[in-house]
């Protein structure tokens, strides 16, 4: 699928930020100001960005515990998120909902879960929602190998199926169900058993923005043209623990290090953009800066952003009670 | 006014919901049925109760939702096309079921608005058949509001009487925030008078039943109109009692408790459920933490026993509170003991 400059100009600086962001909160997270779990998406900003790259304003996603990178190529704010993450009074969640919990409403973005396997029937019931409007939206869920193996997907992507809804499932492989190998927790193929549902599945190397972009596009056309359900299977790694802080016992030594090496998803495009000419190494370097410095000004507002206080933690639990 | 089941006022309120707002749609098991049968019927059930009898056809497949065996991708539907921007009034058959689907329901539509920023308005009805009385056994007969009851973010909805079943209905599908409504098996038979067209019944605002100024009884659902039979006997022998219909436990309406306590000075809370963290704990705690110093006697539980609901008649029989068990209680708090 032809992409226009601007198009992949917004890419690779959605893939930028997804990467800085995440590559900075590595950095920040063992200094003890963030508080609670941060899990990071370094490593598969080419999944996200590239099916997010297919969405209109009217679509819908539902992420995942490891969602910051879903948020960015949604649209969602990065200051908002920092902010989120710092647990601030103007972060995008008032500071109730901290990494895990990161949504926006207004972006068509129904949260990042804390519960693996949780967003699935959520995104399902969106896609409801998208049917009965009929102006060929969609709704997009993010689930990764481990929660695959919930109940949840299965009766998610079983409805999907018997009500025909414009519903894309986005299968991302990062090779870990937390400290567990996906080839040990995997029973058969995470293809052949989305196809055994009726749902048709595209596959797209994670690693590679325009490998997801067109598989992306495919599949979501054929959600939008009310054929059903459809699929992205795409495999990535992720380049730090579970969690921050994870010692990561279960990985050989050189295999994080081998992937940014060989594999990169930054470098990629980078390669395949300068290559075809479309933009000099300068030009993305302007781009990098320009996001580096964003990042710089989030987390310095984020350090010292406004603590929640009493009135934040009593009110919007109901709309009305 | 007309006199109707509370399966028919039910019915009633999701067909007048239905017509006025496009955004209600209905999906669970079997709300229509027939889907894919042999007899061609689409609509071969109408719900297990009946209580959705009618909507299929009138409003069609795409409003009235005939899911799979899927509890938990029944309440996400809800959810997501609830944040997406619909009224969903999804049906678990039983409401032993949350226990296949709890995790949509306490820790996804409960929290996202809270999550969120103040965000997500989560207009989800989710009904549930509840209740001993049909010798069900233990998987399908539990009361299981006190679980969900402790849960910030849901509103509990438990009527006792057609009237309150309509207008309560009317109420939870208008909400903007997530209703858990319960409707008692032994209950949808009851018949009583149910205003026409327009009648909302507000949340938290106790009814009172039954005047009197000797003993304060609470009770909820199918409890009603078993401590309507043992206030009345005991009228006859001159001891009166304040019946107190709660309608919902969450938001709760304390001060309808305690304000009759401040009068009577004797609480007996009656309550279908098992005795350990429940509602009628519950109002015994109000009642020992506000309402201590109008206390005259020790306040009398009745409750069903600490056991999962049992099948045989004798049984079962005995596992729900009685109109006898709640004419003991109220003697034995005016005894004093």
């Amino acid at each position: 699928m032809q992409q226009s400059p601007d198009q992949i100009r917004r890419a690779y600086r959605q893939m930028r930020l997804i990467r800085e962001f995440e590559e900075r909160l590595h950095v920040e997270n063992p200094k003890g100001e963030i508080a609670g779990f941060t899990h990071l998406y370094s490593g598969q900003e080419a999944i996200a960005v590239g099916v997010c790259e297919n969405l209109r304003d009217t679509d819908y996603i539902i992420s995942t515990h490891r969602g910051h990178g879903h948020c960015l190529a949604r649209g969602c704010d990065p200051k908002g998120m920092m902010h989120e993450i710092y647990g601030r009074a103007d972060g995008l969640g008032k500071g109730r909902g901290g990494s895990m919990h990161i949504a926006d409403l207004d972006k068509g973005m129904l949260g990042a879960n804390g519960i693996v396997g949780g967003g699935q029937p959520i995104a399902v019931g969106a896609a409801v929602a998208c049917k009965a409007r009929q102006d060929g939206s969609v709704s997009v869920s993010f689930t990764g190998d481990g929660a695959s193996n919930q109940g949840t997907v299965f009766e998610a992507m079983n409805m999907a199926v018997v009500l025909k809804l414009p519903k894309v499932f986005v299968l991302e492989n990062n090779g870990y169900s937390e400290h567990t190998g996906a080839s040990y927790g995997i029973g058969g193929d995470l293809k052949t058993r989305t196809e055994g549902f009726g749902i048709p599945v595209w596959e797209a190397d994670g690693f590679d923005y325009f490998s997801v972009y067109d598989a992306a596009g495919e599949a979501i056309e054929h959600a939008r043209a009310g054929k059903g359900p459809s699929a992205i299977l795409a495999t990535a790694t992720r380049y730090f623990g579970h969690f921050e802080g994870d010692p990561q016992n279960y990985r050989a030594k050189d295999e994080v290090k081998n992937f940014r090496e060989t594999k990169d998803a930054l470098k990629r495009i980078r390669e395949k953009v300068t290559g075809a000419g479309i933009f000099t190494a300068e030009d993305l370097d302007s781009i990098d800066a320009e996001v580096l410095k964003l990042i710089d000004d989030s987390v310095g507002t984020a350090r010292n952003g406004p603590v929640p206080g009493a009135d934040i933690m009593m009110s919007d639990v109901y709309v009305d009670y | 006014m007309a006199v109707l089941t509370m399966r028919d006022a039910l019915n009633q309120a999701l067909h007048e919901e239905m017509e006025r707002d496009p955004s209600v749609i209905v999906m669970g098991e079997d709300v229509a049925g027939g889907a894919g049968g042999s007899s061609g019927n689409v609509e071969a059930a109408g719900g297990i109760f009946g209580v959705t009898k009618g909507l299929k056809t009138k409003y069609g497949a795409d409003r009235v939702i005939d899911t799979p065996i899927s509890e938990s991708a029944i309440v996400g539907l809800a959810n997501g096309s609830a944040l997406a921007g619909m009224r969903p009034v999804a049906e678990l058959m039983f409401a032993d079921f949350v226990g296949v689907s709890l995790d949509q329901i306490f820790n996804q539509m409960a929290k996202f608005r809270y999550m969120f920023g103040g965000k997500a308005k989560v207009p989800v009805v989710l009904r549930m058949s509840m209740g001993a009385g049909m010798n069900a056994a233990a998987q399908h007969s539990q009361t299981i509001y006190p679980m969900l009851t402790m849960v910030p973010g849901l509103k509990i909805v438990i009527p006792s009487n057609p009237a309150d079943a309509k207008g309560m209905m009317k109420q939870a599908i208008r909400d903007d925030d997530p209703v858990i409504f319960f409707e008692h098996k032994a209950l949808y038979s009851r018949k009583g008078e149910v205003p026409d067209g327009e009648h909302l019944v507000p949340f938290g605002q106790a009814e009172l039943v039954r005047e009197g100024s000797d003993v304060t009884v609470v009770a909820l659902a199918r409890m009603v109109p078993f401590a309507i039979k043992a206030v009345d006997k005991l009228a006859e022998e001159g001891i009166t009692c304040d019946l107190i219909d709660l309608r919902t436990t969450s938001p709760l309406d304390e001060d309808a408790v305690l304000e009759s306590l401040s009068m009577t000075g004797r609480l007996v809370v009656v309550d279908e459920s098992n005795p350990m963290c429940s509602i009628a704990s519950e109002i015994a705690g109000i009642a020992a933490s506000k309402g201590f110093s109008s206390l005259r006697a020790p306040v009398q539980k009745v409750t069903a026993p600490h056991t999962p609901v049992p099948f045989a008649r004798e049984l079962e029989r005995m596992y729900v509170p009685s109109p006898g068990d709640i004419e003991a209680a109220i003697r034995r708090v005016m005894e004093g003991a």
